[in-house]
C-alpha cells in the first residue's frame, strides 16, 4: 500500500476513513446531507466482504450497530439533525453495552426538519447530553477533507480502544466541499482488546488497568451476556446502589481519565496571540483566515481549532486565555462551544462570540468585524 | 449429541422471577428443548430482548445475549445477524416490546427476510409496567389504561409476520406445550425470518382484570379459545388459531448479500485493473 491522492468531498473521504480504520458494517438511513456516506458506503463494503443494511429507521440503525459491533465488526452509521435526535436512544444504548461503533453526523439547521439542505453547528451539546442519564462520550470534528479521513480513522480507534460509541460531528460545508485528500496508510489502527482469560472466567465489565474491559464478540469461545440495564462485570442484572455508582463512574472515567490521548487540537499563529479564536468544524476556517488577515494588519491573533469537541479541552483553553487580552467563538450557533470557554476561562478575560444561525456560514469579515466592535 | 435443556439454562439463577402462574417459564423451557432437540452449540447462540417481563428472559439461557432498549431487539438481532451470519439468533419480545414500540422493526425485519427467529409472547398487556393496553390486546378487555374496555382493534401477529413476508409463522398457546415445542423448534430450523406467536397468560394483571381468578382459570380460557381452523381465529374476540400459517422456503438476507459482495468484489477487482494498478 501507498499513500493515496484524491479529489473528494468530505463525506466521501468519512467513508474512506472508515475503511481504512477496518469498518466492515454500516447501518443506516438516509437524509440530507449525509446520504453521500450511505451510497458509497453501499458501493464499497461489500466489495471488502463487509455489510451495509438501509434499516427502517435511525432507532433501528443505532441497534443494529451495537448488535454487529458486539458479533465483532467495526460498525459506524451517519445521519444529520433529526436522525440524530432519533440515534440517541440507542447511543446511550452503546454507551453502557460498551460497544464500539462511530456515529457521523453531517450536520444541519434546526430545529426539527428546519433548513434541512443549510449547514449549522447547533448539536455540539446534543452530542453531548442528547442520551439520557449521566455519561461521558468522545466526539470529534473536521475542518477540512484531509481530516475528515484522518479524524474517522482516530474516531474508530477510540472508540475501540476504549470500548465506546464515538460521535464524528461534521456539517454540512465540511461534508460536501471537495477537496484534495492524502488517504495515508500510515495511521496506526487500535483493535479492541479481546478476553485472554479461560472462558468460563470472561466477564465482560471487569475492567483492565485502563478501566476499559476487553471485549470477546458472539460466536468465540466466550459465551457472553450484555445487557443495556444496569449490570455488574458479569453483565447480569444488578441493582446495589454501590454497584450502579460503581459501573456510572467507571464509564466516565474510562473517557476522563484518558484526555490527554483523546483531546485533539490545533492551533495557528498562537505562540504569541492577544487576540485567540476557538472555533471547530466549518466556522474553523473562516476563523483561520480571520487570523491571517488580523496578521497582515499586525493583530497578534491565533486560532485554537478544537477536533475534539468533547471532553473538552480544557487544559488547552486555559492554557491561551492566560497570554490573551480576549476570546471570541465563532459557531453556527446561538453559543454551545462558548459556554464550554467561559466556563473555563472563569470571566478572567472578556470572551465574545460570533453567532449566525442563518443557515449560511460565517464569513471571515463577519468575526473581524466583531473584533472592530471590541478591540 | 446428547444435548439437554440443562444445556441451554442457567440453573443457578432459578427459580424464574416472573409472576406465580406466568406462563414464561414454559417458553423457555420450550426454547431450551428445541435447542437440545437441534443439538445447537451455545456459543453460536445470540438471545437478543428488548424490554418486559419476557425481556428478563435472556438472564436464564446459557448462551450468548444481548438485552437491549425497549422494541429494538429484532433491530439489534438484525445487526448480530448481519454482522455473523453463522450465528443462530433469537429475538424473544413481548406483545408490547416486539408488536406495539417495536411494530415497525417487526415487519421490516420480515420483509428483509433476516434469518431470526422471534418469539412473541403475547399476554395482551404490559405487565411489567402494571398491565397496560398494548397492540394485541383484544377489543373489549379490561386492563389498567382501558377501564371501559380497549377500544383499539388488535394485531394478529400472525396475519401480520404473514403479509410483511415471514417465511414461517406459527402460533401456540402456552398450554399447548407439545405444538408450542415442535413449532419452535421448526421456527429456529427454518433459514428466513420465522415467527412463533405464543398466547401467553398474566394471571396478575390481565387476568384478574378479565375475570380469570388464576392462572389455572387462563389456562381453561386457553383451551376452550383455542381452534386448529386458522379461518375461524378472531385476536379482536378472544379466538386463537393455532397452527402453522406459513412455511415456505425462500432466500434469506445473508444468502441473497453473499452474491452482492460477490458481484461487488468483481467490480472493484475490475475497476482496479482498468485504472491500470494507479
Amino acid at each position: 500500500m501507498h499513500d493515496r491522492i484524491k479529489f473528494l468531498q468530505g463525506n466521501e473521504a468519512c467513508v474512506e476513513g472508515a475503511l481504512t480504520a477496518g469498518a466492515s458494517f454500516y447501518a443506516g438511513y438516509p437524509i440530507t446531507p449525509s446520504s453521500e456516506i450511505a451510497e458509497l458506503a453501499s458501493i464499497r463494503l461489500p466489495a471488502v466482504g463487509g455489510v451495509f443494511i438501509q434499516m427502517e429507521d435511525e432507532i433501528a440503525s443505532m441497534a443494529a450497530l451495537v448488535g454487529a459491533s458486539m458479533a465483532g465488526a467495526k460498525a459506524f452509521t451517519a445521519t444529520s439533525g433529526p436522525g440524530f435526535s432519533l440515534m440517541q436512544e440507542n447511543i446511550g444504548l452503546a454507551i453502557m453495552t460498551e460497544a464500539p461503533c462511530v456515529i457521523i453526523n453531517v450536520q444541519r439547521s434546526g430545529p426539527s426538519t428546519g433548513l434541512a439542505t443549510k449547514p449549522a453547528q447547533a448539536d455540539v451539546m446534543q452530542a453531548r447530553w442528547g442520551t439520557h442519564g449521566d455519561h461521558a462520550i468522545i466526539v470529534l470534528s473536521p475542518a477540512s477533507v484531509q481530516e475528515c479521513y484522518e479524524l474517522m480513522i482516530q474516531a474508530f480507534n477510540f472508540a475501540e480502544e476504549f470500548r465506546t460509541p464515538v460521535i464524528f460531528l461534521s456539517d454540512e460545508i465540511v461534508g460536501h466541499m471537495r477537496e484534495k485528500v492524502i488517504l495515508r496508510d500510515d495511521i496506526p489502527i487500535v483493535n479492541r482488546k479481546f478476553p485472554k482469560v479461560d472462558p468460563p472466567e470472561y466477564r465482560p465489565y471487569q475492567p483492565g488497568e485502563d478501566g476499559v474491559p476487553p471485549l470477546a464478540y458472539f460466536g468465540s469461545d466466550y459465551i457472553f451476556h450484555a445487557s443495556s440495564s444496569m449490570h455488574d462485570e458479569t453483565g447480569y442484572p444488578n441493582n446495589v446502589p454501590d454497584n450502579a455508582e460503581k459501573v456510572i463512574k467507571r464509564l466516565y472515567k474510562k473517557i476522563y481519565d484518558h484526555r490527554d490521548e483523546i483531546i485533539i487540537t490545533k492551533e495557528y499563529e498562537t505562540e504569541d496571540a492577544e487576540i485567540i479564536l476557538v472555533s471547530f468544524g466549518a466556522s474553523a476556517r473562516s476563523a483561520r483566515e480571520a487570523v491571517y488577515i488580523l496578521r497582515e494588519s499586525g493583530y497578534k491573533a491565533g486560532l485554537l481549532q478544537l477536533n475534539t469537541l468533547w471532553p473538552f479541552p480544557d487544559e488547552k483553553v486555559r492554557q491561551l486565555a492566560d497570554r490573551a487580552k480576549f476570546m471570541v467563538v465563532p459557531e453556527m450557533n446561538l453559543g454551545q462551544i462558548i459556554s464550554e470557554v467561559k466556563r473555563v476561562v472563569e470571566a478572567r478575560i472578556p470572551v465574545y462570540g460570533v453567532n449566525k444561525v442563518n443557515g449560511e456560514i460565517i464569513t471571515p469579515y463577519e468575526i473581524l468585524g466583531k473584533i472592530k466592535e471590541v478591540f | 449429541m446428547g444435548r439437554t435443556i440443562f444445556d441451554y439454562i442457567i440453573e443457578e439463577r432459578l427459580p424464574f422471577f416472573w409472576c406465580e402462574g406466568c406462563g414464561n417459564g414454559i417458553i423457555i423451557k420450550a426454547i431450551a428443548q428445541a435447542f437440545a432437540d437441534l443439538d445447537l452449540d451455545p456459543k453460536k447462540i445470540v438471545i437478543v430482548t428488548g424490554i418486559g417481563c419476557w425481556g428478563k428472559a435472556d438472564d436464564y439461557l446459557a448462551t450468548n445475549s444481548l438485552h437491549v432498549t425497549h422494541g429494538r431487539a429484532l433491530a439489534a438481532a438484525t445487526g448480530v445477524k448481519a454482522a455473523n451470519p453463522e450465528l443462530k439468533v433469537l429475538a424473544l419480545m413481548g406483545d408490547g416490546d416486539g408488536i406495539t414500540i417495536g411494530g415497525n422493526h417487526f415487519i421490516h425485519a420480515a420483509r428483509r427476510n433476516m434469518d431470526i427467529t422471534a418469539i412473541i409472547s403475547n399476554n395482551f398487556n404490559y405487565g411489567m409496567t402494571g398491565g397496560q393496553y398494548s397492540g394485541t390486546t383484544p377489543e373489549a378487555s379490561v386492563t389498567s389504561t382501558s377501564r371501559y374496555g380497549a377500544v383499539e382493534t388488535p394485531f394478529d401477529v400472525c396475519r401480520l409476520a404473514q403479509a410483511a413476508g415471514a417465511p414461517y409463522v406459527a402460533r401456540a398457546t402456552v398450554y399447548h406445550v407439545n405444538l408450542l415445542e415442535k413449532y419452535i423448534t421448526t421456527a429456529i430450523a427454518k433459514k428466513g425470518f420465522s415467527v412463533v406467536d405464543v398466547i401467553n397468560v398474566c394471571p396478575t394483571y390481565y387476568g384478574r382484570l378479565n375475570r380469570m381468578k388464576s392462572a389455572v382459570e387462563m389456562m381453561e380460557w386457553l383451551k376452550i379459545s383455542s381452534t386448529t381452523n386458522l379461518s375461524e381465529g378472531n385476536i379482536a374476540e378472544n379466538r386463537f388459531a393455532i397452527g402453522e400459517f406459513v412455511n415456505e422456503d425462500r432466500p434469506d438476507f445473508t444468502e441473497k448479500y453473499r452474491e452482492i459482495q460477490r458481484i461487488a468484489r468483481e467490480d472493484m477487482t475490475k475497476l482496479e485493473e482498468d485504472l491500470g494498478g494507479r
